[in-house]
């Protein structure tokens, strides 16, 4: 009779939770407007450090690779440029897993006192990260800008890209804050994930330099797939579509793990948190 | 058109206790451990170890229900399963059996001020707020100015929440709450922060919520006054259970004649009527004072309590008095003092009305809870009405000298009075 019914019982997955979800959607935004605000209110240097941290990284992955190592760029664009083509959505990732994993713990305060399904928090703290990338993607059109380089019109592809990237942050983010709340020190494990993943992901260097018969398993890294895509649409570089699919199924296995483990464990959030 | 706005059916919530962890949470790390350490010792000891484990009913079997437009308050001694009953219903936590049916928008305050940030405007606070409760953007502009009256924080607008003492921050979180227009409003004990005055403004907007425009709301408090006033009917639970479910006062009654209990905010003048009635004795009201304040619940003991306890004695009384008891929270006796200790023998008491004061020195509770109980009796006779005595909650602070070791904490004990120490070599 009412469309409000709500019932309560243990262990109920509700029909209605992503109807929720869009209903609390003005939450996420003005969460996520929180966030942002915050963090840049707070520091001066927040700004500033959104550029200086990829460009500090660029500098010396361009030095160690290029100059040191002697590895060479296939579609003949700066190295410089390359590099940091690879850097945005590496950074991008790292900062929103480390915010979205973090993201609970952090708003302990609301998990415990208020309903609203708990998706918000991660999937909110997540676009703090997304304006970083913006300040950073500015980097780019100045070094663009500085290396005289005219990108491919494929450039207009990259929100795919992008999509992909916050899609791969999001399914392990989740798993990982659900964790968190649980087993409190799996955060230290998030700057392990990162300092590792910068090695094993094609920051520094093209992923073409990669052996041909390592190429599929390495693509099981869900970022090889996005930086592959990322210098696909600015330098034109040959994509490699085998591990490109590989890497977009990875972060569907992911974001799908994810959100399952979320929801089983969600209901149990406040008694543990 | 069915009335019932809430259904309960067996609710139950259990709790899992552990008692080894001294840590708030488990980490990794411990589970490995002791996974690792189990693989070692086949059949010794299962990995869930049953003596480190207890299970804890918070509810138990609860069943009501409640009617569209009632307010309800609910009413328990801390620990009878009030604030998880109310987490239940606001799905902030699930329930391990039973069902419940809600019709209808629930909006919950279970904290004053939940998802406030320091950092941010009044302004911007009010927005945060009022999502994280459940409104839309467009609802709190409607509203926006409202809130802002009422909560008299005009000139503060665009100051940090952080520069706002404390009573402007309750005033304004309270304010956001109560705009909302749930079909459902549910109300923890929030109303224990904030001035008198501020309190009623906050109990008579609740009362205009439910009564004027119908809205169903359930309130927890142990402020009996409070829920006198605003409430219609009450629950009164005990140890996780439903004990009584009636007319308010009734409840309040129940309530009072099975614990005698206060919170510090009532006025006992106007819930003596609730005790037992005495042919001899009538209790008029029991006063804290600290520092010539009167106080409410919160003490330090670096500062005496002066106590008065005020009645009436109906006809002539030999060896009538008033004793005190100081309890820990779990009932045991710290110490006992009766009001004719110091003249060593018995007062005989005209009929009328008396003051018996107390003074409990400076540097002598210890920073914990202890339950306050007055009895009251003729001595050798017999124990006037209320018989088991009125208690009041009285959380300490610690301000004064005390047994601290080493590190500034207060160590153990239910009492702490600063002893004179002596250390001398005696080789």
């Amino acid at each position: 009779m009412n469309t409000n019914r709500i019932i309560i019982e243990p262990g109920r997955t509700e029909q209605n939770y992503w109807r929720d979800l869009w209903l609390f959607r003005e939450l996420f935004y003005i969460l996520s407007w929180r966030d942002i605000k915050v963090r840049y209110k707070q520091t001066v240097i927040g700004t500033a450090w959104s550029i200086i941290r990829p460009l500090l990284t660029t500098i010396i992955f361009t030095i160690v690779f290029s100059r040191v190592a002697k590895l060479g760029e296939p579609s003949g664009a700066p190295y410089a440029i390359m590099v940091f083509a690879g850097m945005l959505p590496w950074q991008f990732f790292a900062n929103a897993l480390s915010e979205a994993s973090n993201s609970l713990i952090g708003n302990a305060n609301l998990v415990s006192k208020v309903y609203f399904p708990r998706m918000i928090i991660p999937a909110s703290s997540i676009i703090t990260s997304l304006v970083d990338f913006a300040i950073s993607f500015l980097l780019l059109l100045a070094m663009m800008v500085f290396y005289q380089y005219v990108p491919d019109v494929k450039i207009l592809l990259l929100p795919v890209f992008i999509l992909m990237a916050l899609a791969a942050a999001f399914g392990v983010g989740l798993y990982i804050t659900a964790l968190n709340v649980k087993y409190r020190d799996f955060r230290y494990i998030i700057p392990f994930i990162v300092q590792i993943g910068l090695y094993i992901t094609p920051v520094g260097f093209s992923s073409s330099l990669v052996p041909e018969k390592w190429r599929l398993w390495y693509s099981l890294n869900p970022m090889v797939g996005v930086v592959d895509g990322f210098r696909w649409c600015i330098l034109d570089e040959p994509m490699y579509r085998p591990g490109f699919f590989i890497s977009v199924f990875m972060i569907v296995l992911f974001l799908w793990v994810g959100v399952v483990y979320f929801r089983k464990t969600e209901k149990s959030f406040a008694d543990n948190i | 058109m069915s009335d019932t706005i809430i259904t309960v059916e067996n609710l139950s919530k259990c709790y899992i206790i552990a008692h080894e962890e001294r840590e708030r949470y488990t980490s990794l790390r411990d589970v490995m451990t002791r996974r690792v350490k189990n693989a070692f010792s086949f059949g010794k000891s299962s990995y869930k170890n049953p003596s480190s484990q207890e299970e804890f009913w918070a509810l138990k079997d609860l069943n009501f229900e409640i009617k569209r437009g009632d307010r309800v308050g609910i009413i328990g001694r801390n620990g009878a399963g009030k604030s998880t009953l109310l987490k239940i219903l606001s799905r902030i936590t699930e329930p391990t059996t039973g069902r419940v049916t809600i019709d209808g928008r629930v909006a919950s305050l279970l904290e004053v001020g939940t998802g406030f940030h320091p950092e941010l405007t009044g302004r911007e606070n009010i927005f945060l707020n009022g999502a994280i409760l459940g409104m839309s953007r467009a609802e709190i502009r409607v509203k926006f100015d409202e809130i802002v009256a009422f909560a008299e924080v005009e000139k503060f607008l665009d100051t940090p929440v952080k520069r706002y003492s404390s009573g402007m921050y309750v005033r304004l979180a309270f304010a956001v709450a109560a705009h909302m227009e749930p079909e459902i409003l549910i109300v923890d004990e929030v109303l224990a922060v904030g001035d008198a005055q501020f309190q009623k403004k906050c109990l008579g907007k609740m009362e205009d919520v439910s009564r004027n425009e119908g809205r169903t709301v359930l309130f927890v408090s142990h402020n009996m006054q409070a829920l006198l006033s605003l409430c219609k009917k009450g629950i009164y639970l005990i140890g996780g259970k439903v004990e009584t479910i009636d007319e308010i006062n009734q409840t309040i009654n129940s309530y009072l004649s099975q614990s005698n209990t206060f919170n510090s905010h009532d006025d006992l003048t106007s819930l003596t009527t609730a005790l037992k009635s005495d042919e001899d004795f009538k209790l008029k009201n029991i006063l804290f004072y600290q520092d010539s304040q009167r106080i409410f619940g919160n003490v330090v003991n670096g500062k005496e309590i002066q106590i008065e306890v005020h009645y009436e004695l109906s006809n002539k009384l030999n060896g009538f008095r008033v004793f005190l008891d100081v309890c820990d929270p779990i009932g045991s006796i710290a110490f006992r003092s009766f009001h004719d200790e110091e003249t060593g023998r018995h007062l005989d008491m005209e009929p009328g009305r008396y003051v018996s004061k107390v003074t409990i020195p400076a540097d002598l509770l210890a920073p914990i809870s202890y339950d306050f109980r007055f009895l009251f009796g003729i001595h050798n006779i017999r124990m006037t009405q209320p018989e088991e005595g009125i208690s009041f909650r009285i959380n300490v602070e610690q301000t004064g000298k005390y047994n601290e070791a080493y590190n500034g904490q207060y160590t153990a004990g239910m009492i702490c009075p600063p002893l004179k120490w002596e250390v001398k070599s005696i080789n």
